[in-house]
């Protein structure tokens, strides 16, 4: 017995020390990004894996020719990835808690007919309905960064109605009719009494269409007005798509500049973002 | 079905009429962009799969023609068996080590939870950065034979691979260390008086308690390879290509995704139809996955 448990002290050690290696293994990439983006150009493709020394380190200059690389600003991306992505989770947030509270308290025939289309549109690719709802965009002049959040609510309105419904219906009714009793009109109910019991769902929603919108590509590309506005992913498919000769290393600089918030974001709410995620998986 | 009503709703008349009054506020707004953003142009897809069309006013009806063309598309085919290969070999390999490595990060071992953060780190960096960073990893590894990811389908199918477990293991993962940390205690306690040994242990009582995790991994991983386009469009763009025999180009790394899109935005503006039929069609697809999951994970549900 003494043995075996011994043994077992020694296999953990050795599963801890294989982990650090590979998790060393599996950051290199980001690594790798920031090494590049500090090299002249033409070492990026021949030496990748060299740390910048001599001739080949670059200082800032990618940095620097990165932000106005590619005839438009990088900066300006940065805001309109921003605006888009905080504009559109907000009203996602607010509609659908507010429509699945509605939802599930009057639960009429209408209210049906939402839900199973809610719940619908989440098995619905993005590619089916793509050429149709950027022409609709288009018509209704909803190509610009303060008017895409209502495609985002529109198209992504299915996952956020159904998990706040799935939570609003484990919220008692005693606490609202109490409310209702007392006088509260539907409003006060909502925003001072079951919004606040909400919280936990919001913050799963929240972080699952941030990372949906920040990272999203096609929908904006194909819905703004790519002359006036870009967001990041779409800048940097620019920066390779357009040109015949790609600036590698502005291009990695670039890449780790918009890395790093993320990281940034990820380090500091580290717990909700993999219960969100958890959730977010495991319901739809 | 015996219950007249659900119970999360209001049972008083007047609570309820109240509450209605309220509905273009609740309402409203989320129902409005609901069907500028997903109803409306869902079934006028739907539709216009039946018709020529340039833009989304122009159109001529033309029966099923359009799907008898899809069917003739051998690049759409080519894309489709590319596609489903693709799903297969990454659920294989994301889904065991993801599970190896959920299974070892329970085991109580030292610095776990900083293996947990790495792991899952890059699901926060999108499909079209992770295309890139990848590019220049291989090409950096590749030019050393003078070559690039874009000259070898071979190269461009495993990169692609091994770009996808590298952003999907770590979420697996998580889902996979959820499940395994609900295996009750007393089960595992049981075994172990009873003798059995680790991996006794692993397939007889771990493994059919991690069922339902496993279901969900197993389809997310299906629908985001067949669903994958970011990535794809990123990391090798379909290239390289090679030119059929009716002078067409079959792209040898496209996805069922990409082909859509290239189909709908390409050079001929005349196969618009025909695209969306192909989208029509992606969608059953995706929709069946889906369909099947949901029996799947019920059925596990009864089991329990």
């Amino acid at each position: 017995m003494h043995g075996s448990l011994k043994g077992q002290k020694i296999g953990k050690v050795l599963l801890s020390v294989f982990f650090s290696i590979l998790s060393v293994i599996y950051v290199l990439p980001v690594v790798m990004v920031g090494i590049n983006s500090f090299k002249v150009n033409t070492f990026v493709k021949t030496h990748t894996f060299a740390l910048p020394s001599g001739e080949s380190f670059a200082g800032w200059d990618n940095f620097i020719k990165g932000m106005t690389f590619g005839n438009y600003p990088f900066w300006k991306s940065v805001l309109f990835s921003v605006v888009i992505t905080l504009l559109s989770t907000v009203l996602i947030l607010l509609c659908t808690s507010m429509a699945a509270w509605y939802i599930t308290r009057v639960n009429s025939v209408v209210c049906r007919i939402i839900y199973f289309l809610c719940i619908f549109s989440m098995v619905v690719p993005f590619q089916m309905v793509m050429f149709t709802l950027s022409k609709t965009a288009d018509t209704l002049k909803l190509n610009t960064p303060w008017t895409i959040p209502v495609i985002y609510l529109g198209f992504g309105a299915g996952l956020a109605v159904f998990m706040f419904t799935g939570f609003v219906k484990s919220i008692p009714l005693a606490i609202e009719e109490a409310a209702a009793i007392d006088g509260c009109g539907p409003l006060r109910t909502f925003f001072g009494i079951v919004l606040p019991m909400l919280k936990p769902t919001m913050i799963s929603v929240g972080i699952l269409e941030i990372m949906w919108i920040w990272n999203d590509y096609l929908l904006p590309y194909l819905v703004l007005d790519l002359n006036d506005y870009r967001t990041i992913p779409i800048h940097i498919q620019y920066l390779k798509g357009s040109y015949g000769t790609v600036d590698l290393g502005a291009t990695m600089a670039l890449i780790l500049l918009s890395i790093i918030p993320v990281i940034i974001f990820y380090l500091t709410c580290q717990k909700h973002i993999i219960k969100g995620v958890a959730a977010g998986a495991v319901k739809g | 079905m015996k219950k007249k009503r659900d119970p999360a709703s209001v049972n008083s008349a007047q609570m309820r009429r109240s509450l209605q009054r309220y509905s273009p506020i609740f309402l409203l707004p989320m129902v409005l962009a609901f069907a500028i953003g997903f109803v409306w142009p869902f079934f006028q897809g739907l539709f216009l799969s039946f018709t020529q069309f340039k833009t989304t006013s122009k159109w001529t009806w033309v029966g099923i023609q359009n799907y008898i063309k899809v069917f003739q598309d051998e690049n759409f085919l080519y894309s489709f068996l590319y596609t489903a290969v693709f799903a297969v070999v990454s659920l294989v390999i994301i889904n065991v080590l993801a599970f190896a490595v959920a299974y070892a990060l329970t085991m109580n071992i030292r610095g776990a939870n900083l293996f947990r953060t790495v792991f899952f780190m890059p699901n926060l960096i999108g499909g079209i950065v992770l295309g890139y960073i990848w590019s220049m990893i291989f090409d950096g590894i590749l030019s050393a034979y003078n070559t690039s990811i874009l000259m070898n389908t071979t190269w461009g199918f495993w990169g692609l691979i091994i770009l996808m477990c590298w952003q999907q293991i770590g979420y697996m993962m998580i889902i996979y260390i959820a499940g395994l940390q609900a295996v009750p205690e007393d089960m595992m306690e049981a075994a172990k008086i009873d003798g059995a040994n680790g991996w006794q242990t692993l397939c007889k009582v771990t493994i059919p308690n991690v069922m339902p995790s496993i279901t969900i991994c197993m389809f997310l991983t299906l629908t985001n390879s067949f669903k994958l386009f970011d990535q794809n469009l990123a990391l090798t763009g379909g290239l390289p290509y090679i030119i059929n025999p009716d002078g067409s180009a079959l792209h040898t790394t496209e996805m069922l995704a990409l082909n859509i899109y290239n189909t709908f935005y390409g050079q001929n503006i005349n196969s618009r139809g025909v695209a969306q039929a192909k989208a029509v069609l992606f969608f059953i697809l995706v929709a069946a996955i889906g369909l099947i999951q949901l029996r799947a994970t019920r059925n596990k549900e009864v089991q329990q």
